[in-house]
């Protein structure tokens, strides 16, 4: 009886052990890569070139890496700047249209409505790859090549399927009831919507502009194709120069120190608002 | 939802029609004038350029059907389709023979598993850029872990140059590719796992079925909705592949390593044929379409099964 109970304890042990083993391995395979570019963009200038063995700073703390990723462009500063404009811009935008969009789409009635809202789901099938040649010419017409401005408006489309979707269905799920209270209280339109209905839709909103913050700052093609000057790069742009090397040598410090810069905030914003993060995966995954 | 719509009408107070239709446009025009500029225009207005001789500089030249013309004759447009085709049955045996047992690995609610999600997810957040970038490093010979990383293991000899051969540039890539994509498909198959009755799998226990058994009578055929879904994702992200061939192999040795999206930018945007680009563009969107449409098919049979 004893000899059972202790066979059935040791085989649960094993089976705990094996399963945080294949775990553990599992979060080395995923995680290392990250933790040795992080810290091995903090060794001495002199140790960039050779292999981060070990992988940290041995001959102490430096900021090297940096100094030289700022000698790149326009300054490390400009670009980062450039891809949290255009990232902020994206989410902010995204954010606006999509929750009037969502609104409308919910509560009003209108000609063609489900002919349009299809049109604008619809959009997910075109990849905007096979569209950016046209795009760029547009752009140029409009003024709006080689801007900003004009990659937001892009990055801000693209959003818009999967984000007036989410919208449309937080409009949904809130009951008629509030409105009408509010409406009786005298709350109308614009009023109505940003006073009483903005908080309940507001896990929407956070898991619509997570998706807009991370899309559009990670966005290489399109930036890569539509800004051509080079203070206006963003971030992944101004990094594959970098990689590109200079005079044939390439500086993989900066590389390193780039890396850092362009994934720790992705990563930061995930681990913050992970919850948020999932719902917007779920939702696209049961549609 | 229509039920409720009639339902609830009557009691609300009736206001002109009329008012309220142009109220709910006027909520959905910033969407449709998006849209309308920035995705519809230009998939009509890529039909237009395809028919012409388009220079980045100067007027372009109505030239009919010869862009298509050309593209039918071109080998380089063939190779690049080819090893589009390649990359994409390559690189998605790859992410689901890895995703897969990931996923049940995480299914079961156990002590950390949330934690182990989350590790095995995190490559997913930050951009294909950034991943190509840490890679290329990575793998760099003089200047990389996985040298030293591998010698050690004593699989490779330590000065081996993974970016100078074909095969071992495209093994790289399909590294990164995997390391990147693979917590992505996990988390939707993760869905469709979930989705499962557990009294399924109990009752196939009793009536005797081993572990793979009950995987591929009970789990699988109860997956197929889910399996469609990321297997179309994984489809058609790999068909538009470009960050990673541009950034770690710059088209790799002898231009072995150039995509279809690969191919268009630089006809495109190197060389300027923008007529040109555009056709092969308007090929890709056709098949992405059909694909697309495979995909609805797909998902319908599913449906009508379950």
């Amino acid at each position: 009886m004893t000899t059972k109970k202790e066979a059935r304890a040791r085989r649960a042990l094993f089976g705990a052990g094996s399963y945080h083993g294949t775990g553990i391995l599992l979060a080395v395979f995923f995680l290392a890569p990250f933790v040795i570019t992080i810290l091995s963009s903090f060794r001495h200038g002199t140790e960039a070139r050779l292999p981060p063995i070990p992988p940290w700073p041995t001959n102490g703390f430096s900021l090297d890496a940096y100094r030289s990723l700022d000698s790149f462009g326009a300054g490390v500063w400009q670009h980062t700047l450039n891809s949290a404009a255009v990232a902020i811009g994206t989410a902010l935008l995204t954010v606006i249209v999509s929750l009037l969009a969502g609104y409308g789409f919910s509560r009003y009635r209108f000609m063609f409505k489900n002919a349009l809202f299809v049109l604008i789901i619809a959009t997910l099938m075109i990849p905007f790859q096979s569209i950016l040649t046209p795009l760029f010419i547009i752009l140029a017409k409009l003024g709006l090549n080689n801007s900003l401005i004009g990659l937001t408006l892009v990055y801000v489309t693209l959003q818009l399927p999967f984000s007036v979707f989410m919208m449309r269905n937080a409009f949904d799920a809130v009951p008629k009831e509030i409105e009408e209270a509010a409406r009786i209280d005298g709350a109308r339109d614009l009023r109505l919507l940003v006073r009483v209905l903005l908080p309940l839709v507001l896990p929407g909103i956070v898991t619509v502009a997570i998706f807009a913050f991370l899309n559009s700052w990670n966005e290489f093609l399109a930036a890569l194709v539509l800004l051509s000057d080079n203070s206006k790069f963003t971030l992944p742009i101004l990094i594959s120069a970098v990689r590109a090397g200079r005079l044939g040598a390439i500086d993989w410090g900066a590389v390193q120190a780039g890396v850092t810069v362009m994934s720790v905030p992705c990563l930061f914003v995930f681990l913050l608002l992970q919850r948020y993060y999932m719902r917007g995966l779920m939702a696209g995954a049961v549609k | 939802m229509t039920l409720a719509d009639s339902l609830s009408r009557p009691t609300r107070r009736r206001r002109p029609k009329r008012r309220s239709q142009w109220k709910g446009l006027l909520y959905i025009a910033p969407a449709m004038v998006l849209v309308i500029m920035f995705f519809i225009l230009p998939v009509l207005f890529t039909f237009w350029m395809s028919l012409h001789k388009w220079p980045l500089l100067g007027v372009p030249r109505f030239i009919g059907l010869n862009n298509y013309i050309r593209m039918f004759s071109d080998t380089r447009f063939y190779s690049a389709l080819g090893f589009t085709a390649y990359y994409t049955v390559i690189i998605t045996i790859a992410i689901f023979a890895l995703a897969f047992p990931l996923a049940i690995f995480v299914e079961r609610q156990r002590k950390m598993v949330g934690v182990y999600r989350t590790a095995i997810f995190m490559p997913v957040v930050v951009g294909l850029a950034s991943a190509s970038l840490l890679w290329v490093w990575f793998a760099n010979v003089d200047s990389g872990f996985l040298n030293p990383l591998l010698a050690w293991l004593g699989i490779v000899d330590l000065k081996t140059n993974f970016f100078a051969s074909f095969d071992s540039a495209f093994f790289i890539v399909c590294l990164m590719v995997v390391w990147k994509v693979a917590g992505f498909t996990m988390i939707i198959l993760l869905t469709g796992l979930q989705a499962i009755p557990t009294e399924l799998g109990e009752a196939a226990r009793i009536d005797g079925a081993n572990r793979w058994k009950r995987f591929f009578y009970v789990t699988l055929p109860l997956m197929r909705k889910t399996m469609a879904l990321s297997l179309i994702l994984s489809v058609t992200g790999s068909i538009l592949a470009f960050d990673q061939f541009y950034i770690m192999t710059a088209g790799g040795p002898q231009n072995k390593m150039i995509s279809v999206v690969y191919y268009i930018f630089n006809q495109s945007f190197v060389s300027f044929n923008l007529g040109y680009g555009a056709a092969m563009s308007l090929a890709l969107l056709v098949i992405l379409v059909l694909i697309s449409i495979f995909q609805l098919w797909l998902l319908r049979v599913g449906e009508e099964r379950a």
